[in-house]
C-alpha cells in the first residue's frame, strides 16, 4: 500500500502531530485526575456504606440469642435493611429484594457471585471485609462481618449484605465522560492552531515555490515581499538578494553578448563598403589578368577569387548577425513550389549542369507545396548543396518530398559521411570537420545560417550518415505558416498570393 | 523626354565587348566603391557620368541627358529614397537602386519610391549591366510592341501599342517604361493569368529567383495611374495564389 502524496505534506503533517500531541497530555492529564476523583468518589461511598452496615449490624444482633436457631437467624436477617444473608454453620438465610424494585429483578446470578467465596472464607477467619464487584454491568458492594460475642471471641453467626454502588457508578462515569469531551474539545483547537501554524510556514513557502518558478520562467526581475523577521523572512530575502545577483549576472551576460554582436554586424558592414568597391573590379582584374605577365596575372588573380570569397564571407557574417540580433524576418511568398523554387536555385549557380555530368541527381517531384520565404529556401539549399559538392563525393542527391503537416527536402552525398565526433557540431560556425579541408572555399557559416533559415521558418534541418554511406541533410519545414507571419514588411504592396 | 531614351549606336569597349553604349549616371558616395564600378561600367561600354551626392546628382541630370541612373540609397544630404521620387516626378529617367543583401526595407521603400530594379551590393559589375540593359530594352521607344501597331480599347483605357502611348477617357496617362512594359504584356491576352515569376521573366528579364516584389510594386504604381480605384482595381487584378490579370472588364 502506498501513502496519497497529500499525506506526506507539511500541513497534514503538522495536524497530526499537533492531534497526537494533544491526545497523548490531554488523556495522560484526565487520566491521573480521572483515577484521582474515581477512588475518592468510591472511598467515600464504601466508607459510607461501612458505617452504615456496622451499625445495623450491632442493632440487630443485640437481641439475637445465642446460639441461634433457624427462625432466630431468619429474624435477625429481617431486622436488617437491604440484601441480607446471614449463615451459621449449616443454617442460613437469604434475603434479596429491596433493589429489585429499582430494577425490575435482581440479577438472576448464583449465591457464590454476589457473595464470592473468597469474601466468605476472609469473613470466616475472623473480621470485617468488602469486596467491589460488577453484576449485569452495575457496580456493587460486598461486605460481609462475623459477628463477634461479649469477649470478642467469634460467634459462627456471618451476616453479608451487597449494596448498589449506582450513585458513585453515574458520578463516575459522568466523570468520565466529562473528560473524555474535554479532551476531544481540545483537539478542536490543537487542530485549527496546527492549521495555523502550518499556514504561517506554508504561504511563505508557496510565495518561494512560486517565486522559483518565475524566476525559471526566465522572469528575472521577480522579487518576494519579505514579511516578519523569522527564518522564513530569512529565507525569502536570500531569495530576493539571489534573483537580483542573478538578474545582474544575466544582463551583464545579455549586454556582453549583444556588444559582442553588434561588433559583429558593424565590423562587417565596414567591411562592406571597401569590398563594395573591390567586387566592382574583380571582373576588370581576371580580364586583364591573361595579359599581365607570369606572377602579376596569378596575382591578379588571386586578389580577384579571394575578394569574391571575402565578400562571401562578410555577407554570411551580416546574415548570422541578423539572426543573432532577432532581426531576420519571413517574407512569404505564398505557396511555394518547392521543386520549381530547388531547380531555380540549383540553375541560379550553375548546378544544373552537374546534372548532366552525373554530379548530382536530383529528385524534384512537382506538387510539393509549402508557404515559405523563396529567397530564404534558396539560401538552405545553396548551402547543402554546395556542402555537399565541396566535402562529399559525388553523386550528390537532391531530393524533395511533401507530408501531411511538413515538407522534406534532402541533400546527400556518397562520400565518407561525417565522423561520429563531428555530427553534433556541423552546424556551428566556423566548425571545420577536417584539417585537410580548410583550404576549401566554404565560409563556415553555410550550415549555421541554412539552420537558422530553417528555425525561422518553424522548421529543422538533421545532419546524419546514410546507412549505405555518404552524409545526408535532412530539412524539415512546416506546410503552414502561423497565421501571423505574413504581416510581411512591404506591408505597402499588395501581395499576388 | 524621349529624347532622354535615345541609344547611341554599338560600340568596342575596352574589354572587346560590343554593346550598345549607354549614358549612365553613377551616384554613390563612397569614393572608391564609385570609381570601381565606374571603371567597371566603363569597360562594359557605358558612358559614365558619377556623383557623390543626391543633390550633385539631380543637377547633373538637369544639365545633360542620361539614360539611366544608378544609385546607391544610402547617401549623405537628401537620400537616395527622396533622390529616387525626384527623379521619377522630374527627367523619369529609369532608376536601379543599389541595396544591401536582406535589406528588405530598403527594397520595398526603393522599389515604392518608382525604381524600376534594384542589385544586391556588392554589386557584380556584369549582373549590374545586364540589369541596365535589360532596363534599357524596355524603355526603347523605337521598338514598338512585338505584336504589332494594334491599337486597342479596354474601358475607358486605350492602349496604342504602335505609339506606346496609354490615354485614359482620352487623356494620356504617363507610364515609366517598366509600367508600360507590364501593361503591354498583362493587356496582350485579357483574361490570362500571368505568374508573377512569368512576369520578372518577361519584362525584368530575370532569369532565376527574381524578386518578385519587382512586380507587386510595379504593379500599385500602375494601378495608382490607370484605375479609377487603386484599391478595387477593374484593369489590372489580382488572382490570388497565382499572380496578376488583365480584366475581364
Amino acid at each position: 500500500m502506498t501513502i496519497r502524496p497529500w499525506l506526506l505534506g507539511l500541513r497534514p503533517r503538522l495536524v497530526l502531530a499537533f492531534v497526537v500531541v494533544a491526545l497523548a497530555s490531554g488523556t495522560a492529564a484526565t487520566a491521573v485526575s480521572y483515577r484521582e476523583a474515581r477512588n475518592d468518589v468510591l472511598a467515600v461511598a464504601q466508607d459510607a456504606a461501612l458505617e452504615q452496615f456496622r451499625d445495623d449490624v450491632v442493632a440487630a444482633s443485640a437481641s439475637l440469642p445465642y446460639p441461634p436457631d433457624k427462625a432466630d437467624l431468619v429474624d435477625f436477617a429481617r431486622r436488617l435493611p437491604g440484601n441480607i444473608l446471614a449463615e451459621y454453620g449449616n443454617l442460613h438465610t437469604l434475603r434479596l429484594g429491596n433493589y429489585t424494585a429499582r430494577t425490575g429483578r435482581w440479577p438472576d446470578v448464583p449465591v457464590d457471585e454476589v457473595f464470592p467465596p473468597r469474601l466468605r472464607q476472609r469473613v470466616r477467619s475472623g473480621g470485617m471485609f468488602f469486596q467491589r464487584e460488577i453484576l449485569a454491568g452495575r457496580a456493587y458492594l460486598a461486605i460481609g462481618t462475623m459477628l463477634l460475642g461479649s469477649h470478642g471471641a467469634s460467634t459462627g453467626v456471618e451476616v453479608y449484605t451487597i449494596t448498589g454502588l449506582f450513585d458513585a457508578q453515574q458520578s463516575i462515569e459522568r466523570l468520565a465522560r466529562s473528560t473524555t469531551r474535554t479532551i476531544v474539545l481540545s483537539l478542536v483547537p490543537a487542530v485549527v492552531l496546527a492549521l495555523l501554524a502550518a499556514r504561517g510556514v506554508l504561504r511563505p513557502v508557496r510565495l518561494l515555490r512560486e517565486g522559483t518558478r518565475r524566476l525559471a520562467a526566465g522572469r528575472l526581475d521577480t522579487r518576494l515581499p519579505v514579511r516578519g523577521s523569522d527564518e522564513l523572512a530569512d529565507l525569502v530575502s536570500t531569495f530576493n538578494n539571489t534573483a537580483g545577483d542573478l538578474e545582474h549576472s544575466v544582463n551583464r551576460l545579455r549586454q556582453m553578448e549583444a556588444d559582442a554582436h553588434r561588433f559583429v554586424a558593424d565590423v562587417s558592414h565596414e567591411l562592406r563598403t571597401p569590398l563594395a568597391a573591390m567586387t566592382a573590379v574583380t571582373d576588370t582584374l581576371d580580364e586583364e589578368a591573361a595579359r599581365l605577365p607570369g606572377d602579376a596575372g596569378a596575382a591578379a588573380r588571386l586578389v580577384s577569387s579571394q575578394t569574391q570569397r571575402l565578400a562571401q564571407l562578410v555577407e554570411n557574417l551580416i546574415e548570422i548577425s541578423r539572426f543573432d540580433a532577432g532581426g531576420a524576418r519571413l517574407v512569404l511568398d505564398g505557396e511555394v513550389d518547392l521543386a520549381a523554387a530547388v531547380t531555380a536555385a540549383l540553375a541560379a549557380r550553375g548546378w544544373l549542369d552537374l546534372v548532366g555530368t552525373g554530379e548530382l541527381a536530383t529528385d524534384l517531384p512537382s506538387g510539393v507545396t509549402a508557404e515559405l520565404d523563396r529567397r530564404r529556401l534558396e539560401v538552405v539549399v545553396a548551402n547543402l548543396v554546395g556542402n555537399a559538392l565541396r566535402h562529399g563525393a559525388a553523386p550528390v542527391r537532391v531530393a524533395v518530398r511533401g507530408g501531411q503537416e511538413a515538407v522534406e527536402l534532402t541533400v546527400s552525398d556518397s562520400g565518407t559521411g561525417l565522423a561520429p565526433e563531428v555530427l553534433p557540431h556541423v552546424f556551428d560556425r566556423f566548425y571545420k570537420a577536417d584539417t585537410a579541408r580548410t583550404a576549401s572555399k566554404g565560409s563556415g557559416l553555410g550550415l549555421a545560417i541554412a539552420l537558422e533559415n530553417a528555425r525561422l521558418h518553424g522548421g529543422a534541418i538533421e545532419a546524419a550518415n546514410r546507412p549505405e554511406g555518404g552524409a545526408v541533410f535532412r530539412v524539415v519545414l512546416p506546410r503552414q505558416q502561423p497565421a501571423a507571419v505574413p504581416g510581411r514588411l512591404d506591408a505597402g504592396l499588395e501581395v499576388a498570393e | 523626354m524621349a529624347q532622354l531614351w535615345h541609344n547611341r549606336g554599338g560600340a568596342r569597349n575596352s574589354a572587346g565587348y560590343v554593346g550598345q553604349v549607354h549614358r549612365v549616371l553613377l551616384i554613390e558616395d563612397d569614393e572608391a566603391v564609385r570609381d570601381g564600378l565606374a571603371l567597371a561600367l566603363r569597360r562594359q561600354g557605358h558612358e559614365v557620368g558619377t556623383a557623390a551626392t543626391g543633390e550633385e546628382g539631380l543637377a547633373l541630370l538637369g544639365g545633360s541627358s542620361y539614360d539611366i541612373v544608378v544609385l546607391d540609397l544610402m547617401l549623405p544630404g537628401i537620400d537616395g529614397f527622396e533622390v529616387c521620387r525626384r527623379i521619377a516626378r522630374g527627367p523619369g529617367i529609369p532608376v536601379i537602386f543599389c541595396t544591401a543583401r536582406g535589406d528588405d526595407f530598403d527594397v520595398v521603400g526603393g522599389l515604392e519610391a518608382g525604381a524600376d530594379d534594384y542589385v544586391v551590393k556588392p554589386a557584380q559589375p556584369r549582373v549590374l549591366d545586364a540589369r541596365i540593359r535589360a532596363v534599357l530594352r524596355r524603355c526603347d521607344r523605337d521598338s514598338p510592341d512585338r505584336d504589332g501597331g494594334a491599337r486597342t480599347a479596354h474601358g475607358d483605357l486605350a492602349i496604342d501599342r504602335a505609339g506606346l502611348t496609354v490615354t485614359r477617357s482620352g487623356r494620356p496617362v504617363a507610364l515609366t517604361p517598366t509600367e508600360l512594359r507590364v501593361l503591354l504584356e498583362l493587356s496582350r491576352a485579357p483574361g490570362r493569368v500571368f505568374s508573377r515569376q512569368q512576369l520578372l521573366e518577361t519584362v525584368w528579364e530575370h532569369d532565376y529567383l527574381g524578386d518578385s516584389r519587382l512586380v507587386d510594386a510595379c504593379i500599385q504604381r500602375l494601378r495608382a495611374k490607370i484605375e479609377e480605384n487603386p484599391s478595387e482595381p477593374v484593369y489590372v487584378q489580382t488572382v490570388r495564389g497565382f499572380g496578376y490579370r488583365f480584366g475581364p472588364l
